[in-house]
Order: C-alpha cells, then structure tokens, then sequence
C-alpha cells in the first residue's frame, strides 16, 4: 500500500534520514519503532509529504506520490496523526472531527452525522459538544485519530498515539486500532510502547540515528542484537547472552 | 444551509430596511447610511480577518478600488450605475485575489501579511493621487442626476435601504459561509494550517477564496460610498483611515461572528457621534473614544460584543451550531 524507497533527509549536515526503505502491506499493521531521535517522525513526514525528500521515492497504492502535496495525499487515501496533538481549538469535539468528514462530502448535515458516528466510536460520544482545547490529553489523542479516521483513509499513519496514556486508556484504544485495520485499512505506526507494538503489528521497521536497521515479526526484531543495542548501548546485547548463560549454569 | 438558518439575518435586515421610515432627520439618516457603508466594509474584513485569522490593515485597497470603479466606470466610460457597481465589486475581488495570491503563495502570515496589505494599499493610494484617470490629488466628481437607473435618490431613505439590504446581502453571505464545507474549512486554517492541510485542506485555495470574497464585500461598501458622497479623492477612497475603521468595528463587535460587524460600526459609529455632540469641536476627540473602546474590547471581552452578549446569557439563536464562539481573541 505504501513504498517509502531510499528517503534522506538533511537538516544543515545533520542527516536525520539516511537511505530508508520501509514497505507497508495491504491490510496490515506495521511499526515503525527505534530510540529517540532516530528520525522516525521526519520519516513519517516525508511519507505524508509535510516534508520534501531529499532523495528517494514514495509510493501509495502504487502512484509515484513523491511530489504531491498533503492536501492531495490525503484526497487520494492517506490520514496522518500528529505527535503533538494539534487539535482545532476553538472548534467543538463534533466540528474538529467533521472538518476530516467533509472531505468526502460537501453537505454539513452529511459530515456532522458522520463525525458523530466516528467520534462514538472512538469513545469520545460524551465529549461531541465540547471545545477540543477542554478535552483531556487521552481525549485529544483520540481525536486525533478520529480526525483521521473521518476522511475515510485507506492507508492511516500513526504517529504515537499511545503516548501520554495510562495502562487502562492503552487497553481500551488497541482494541479500536485492531477494529480499524479489521475493517480494511492499512495502518503505518510509530510507537514507543513496546506492549502496544508486539500485541497490534505484523511486521516491525527499526530505524536508529537514521537508518533502517531492522525488520521482521516484532518477536524476531526484539532478538536482534543491533536493535537491542541501539536501544541499549554497545555491548549490551553481548553482555545479556553472558548473563543468561552465566545465569544456566548456576 | 436551510430557510431557518437566514431568519435572523432577515429579521435585522427588515428591522434595519424599516428604520429609515420612522421620522429620522437628515443628520441621523446620514449617520445610518455611513453606519451600514462601514458594517460591510467590517463584514469583508471579518471574512479574512475574524474567520480566517489573516489581519489585514490595507482593506482600503478594496474599499477604494470598489469606490473608484464606480466613479470612473459612470464618469467616464459612460456606463450606468448599477453595471458599475457590480464591475467594482467584481475589481475589487480581484485586486484581493492578487494580493493574496503573491502573499499566500510565498506563505505570509501574521504581521507579514498584515503589513503587505498596509503596502499595497498605500501604493494605490499615493498612485491614485497622481494618476489622471482618478482625477489625480482634485479627485473625481459625479454629476449629480436623480433616477433609480443613476442610482442617485432624491429621498435619501431609499439609499438608506439600499445600504441596508447590501449589508443584508453580506450577512446572508458569511451565514452561507459558517454553513458550508468552505467556512469549516477557512476555521480549520485558522485554527492549524497543518492539521487542516492533513485532513486534505488545500490550504492556498482556501485562502484564495477568503481574501476574494472578503474583497469583494469591502468594495461593495466603496461602491456606495462613491455613489452616496459623489465624489471621491485618493484620501477618501485608499486612506488607512477605511482598513482602520473596518478592523475597529469588527474586532469591537466581535470576530468571526455574523453579527460582530454590523454591531460594531453601529456602536462605534454611535458612540463617536454622540462624543462629538457632548465634547463638541475638538477634531479627532471620536477618534480617541475608538482607541479607549478597542483597547476595552481587547482587554476584557476578546470575543468582542457579540461574544460578551453571549457570555452574559442572550444566546445568539443557532449559536451552538455554528461553533463560532467568540472567535479568536
């Protein structure tokens, strides 16, 4: 569904993205993880064109959409989620979220239905009337994706939307996240949360200080020595195999 | 947008349509007119400025392109009022898209964008000021003519009424506008440019239209202020003193609301008059009282008076649903 081949990105000398590749399947829910600062939300803008690569191409449904503009990325099927909550605060909860609807349709009473059924279904039914600035940091969290979900994308980007939430607040949103990908649509995510990544992901990308160092199944990614030492440090993961068989000979 | 959702604009606009009838002298009758010239000139600045964050303080270049194509059209192209004024409004709308189509490409915003528009209004100014089709610094009279087809009323009333159904027309104009996919989304952008653009906002375009119909509304309020006074000097129709009183009744009646502008101007306008009736001749003493009530307004009610009338409980009917509240202090 989406092809991210060879992108680069440098910020004067710093190159934040170095040659990566990174492949989102029809249907599936890929992640993209690695230590902070590893360049994963600059990647993830230049999947959803708020920044122009430097080299290499996207791909989405298989379009070259390398040049296009968000606007149009998003017409064509592609919603992103921001890191940072960027929520329309002077809108109501109903409004924020029917501002996604009405890309699919021009007539208001089409878009407020629809972002009452998007918002409920995200939880958020209680708050519909509210101003986004009062929602609370899980709230706007969902109304991020609900934004999203609302322009009825077929391939979605998540850029952590599990940060900031508590244990129980993380339990209620993977089940949604599943039922979305259920429903059809591809979803890409940055996550942070190690629980939330096994449980939900098919195929995991590791990204470190730029460049894709691993992927595979979440349970083969995590076995990598590479990603347990960009994670941990140099010589991490050989001092966890002599301790484990330090620890089987006792 | 449904029958129901025009009932208030209608309602104010025939209450306004009857006041011309009800015995006012010809001070009065005056003041009402200039009241309803400066709530469109408001109205266009509120499109921009109140719904779409973009504060302009050169809305003079539409009000005056507006004011000198209905003069110079009827002077000396010979054609008739009504043509003119419409062909104003269409110029103006263009010189708005012009200038928002150099200063939104390049990505101006916030003070940037405000003073570009200062510039581009001075530049006509001071070109209008020498240029001979404007009449140059002696500027440009229209001959007097009474005749509906001149548009010139020999019983001021019904220019009073015209006035009052062109401000109508403006607040059927931006109820559309809070109604329909294009105000959701010229909110958005003012709101977040990059969530907006997420959700497939093109952004330029949306801006685009916001400064063409914002323009466009300005110079309907030069077009009658040319064909009111019959005459018009680069001073008058490019003067900051229009972008001045245009932000200055919006912001005072309140931001990107329906009703702000209108409220405005006849506050402002009110309460000017009635200063120089009490302080008498010391020029420039209204003026004053605009500073003191902006600064008023800005302190302590950022919503503007039709925000405070909400916060002090009279709920403007639909004012839920429009999600409007208060606008952006």
């Amino acid at each position: 569904m989406l092809l991210a081949e060879g992108l680069t990105k440098r910020f004067s000398g710093l190159t934040a993205v170095d040659n990566a590749t990174l492949r989102a399947e029809q249907g599936a829910i890929t992640g993209l993880i690695g230590p902070n600062g590893a360049g994963k939300t600059t990647l993830f803008a230049m999947a959803s064109g708020f920044l122009k690569a430097d080299a290499g191409r996207v791909s989405f449904a298989g379009e070259d959409v390398t040049a296009t503009p968000p606007h149009m990325r998003a017409e064509a099927g592609m919603a992103r989620t921001f890191q940072i909550v960027q929520p329309f605060a002077g809108l109501s909860v109903r409004e924020n979220i029917a501002v996604g609807a009405f890309l699919r349709t021009p007539s208001r009473a089409e878009a407020m239905a629809r972002a009452d059924a998007v918002g409920r279904r995200l939880g958020l039914g209680p708050d519909l009337d509210r101003a986004a600035a009062g929602l609370t940091v899980a709230g706007r969290k969902r109304l991020e994706l609900a934004r999203a979900l609302a322009t009825e994308p077929r391939l979605l980007l998540l850029d952590e939307v599990l940060a900031g939430l508590n244990p129980s607040e993380i339990r209620d949103i993977l089940p949604v996240i599943r039922a979305i990908r259920d429903e059809g649509v591809t979803i890409l995510m940055i996550e942070h949360i190690m629980q939330a990544v096994m449980n939900l992901c098919e195929t995991v990308y590791v990204l470190n200080q730029g460049r894709m160092i691993a992927e595979g199944p979440p349970a083969q990614v995590c076995e990598d020595p590479m990603v347990i030492e960009a994670y941990l440090g140099k010589g991490a993961a050989a001092r966890m195999r002599a301790d484990a068989g330090g620890a089987a000979h006792v | 947008m449904t029958p129901r959702d025009l009932a208030a604009p209608a309602a104010v606009t025939l209450a306004l349509c009857v006041t011309p009838f009800v015995g006012l002298d010809g001070a009065m009758l005056n003041l009402l007119i200039f009241m309803m010239i400066i709530a469109l000139a408001a109205q266009g600045w509120n499109i921009l400025g109140g719904f779409g964050g973009l504060a302009s303080f050169g809305h003079a270049a539409f009000f005056g392109t507006g004011a000198y194509a209905t003069a110079i059209l009827q002077t000396k192209a010979g054609l008739g009022a009504w043509p003119s004024l419409l062909l104003g409004v269409a110029l103006g709308a263009a010189v708005g898209a012009f200038i928002g189509f150099l200063s939104f490409r390049s990505g101006l915003r916030g003070s940037y964008f405000a003073l570009i528009t200062l510039a581009f209004a001075e530049v006509l100014r001071i070109a209008s000021n020498s240029a001979e089709i404007t009449g140059g610094a002696a500027g440009i009279l229209v001959r007097l003519d009474y005749g509906f087809w001149n548009m010139q009323f020999e019983d001021r009333r019904w220019f009073a009424v015209l006035a009052v159904i062109c401000v109508g027309l403006s607040l059927a104009l931006v109820r559309w506008m809070e109604r329909a996919r294009f105000g959701a989304r010229l909110i958005a952008v003012r709101e977040n440019e990059e969530a907006a653009r997420a959700l497939g906002v093109d952004v330029f375009r949306v801006k685009m239209g916001a400064i063409t119909l914002s323009a466009g509304v300005t110079a309907l309020a030069g077009c009658l202020y040319a064909q009111n006074f019959l005459f018009l000097d680069a001073q008058v129709a490019y003067g900051s003193w229009i972008s001045i009183e245009a932000l200055f009744a919006a912001i005072v009646g309140g931001l990107g609301t329906l009703f702000g502008p209108l409220i405005g101007a006849v506050v402002l306008l009110g309460v000017g008059e009635i200063t120089k009736a009490v302080v008498g001749g010391v020029p420039g003493v209204d003026l004053v009282v605009f500073g003191v009530l902006l600064i008023l307004t800005v302190a302590f009610a950022p919503g503007g008076l039709a925000g405070l009338a909400e916060r002090l409980g009279f709920k403007r009917p639909g004012a839920k649903r429009i999600g409007l509240k208060g606008g952006r202090a």
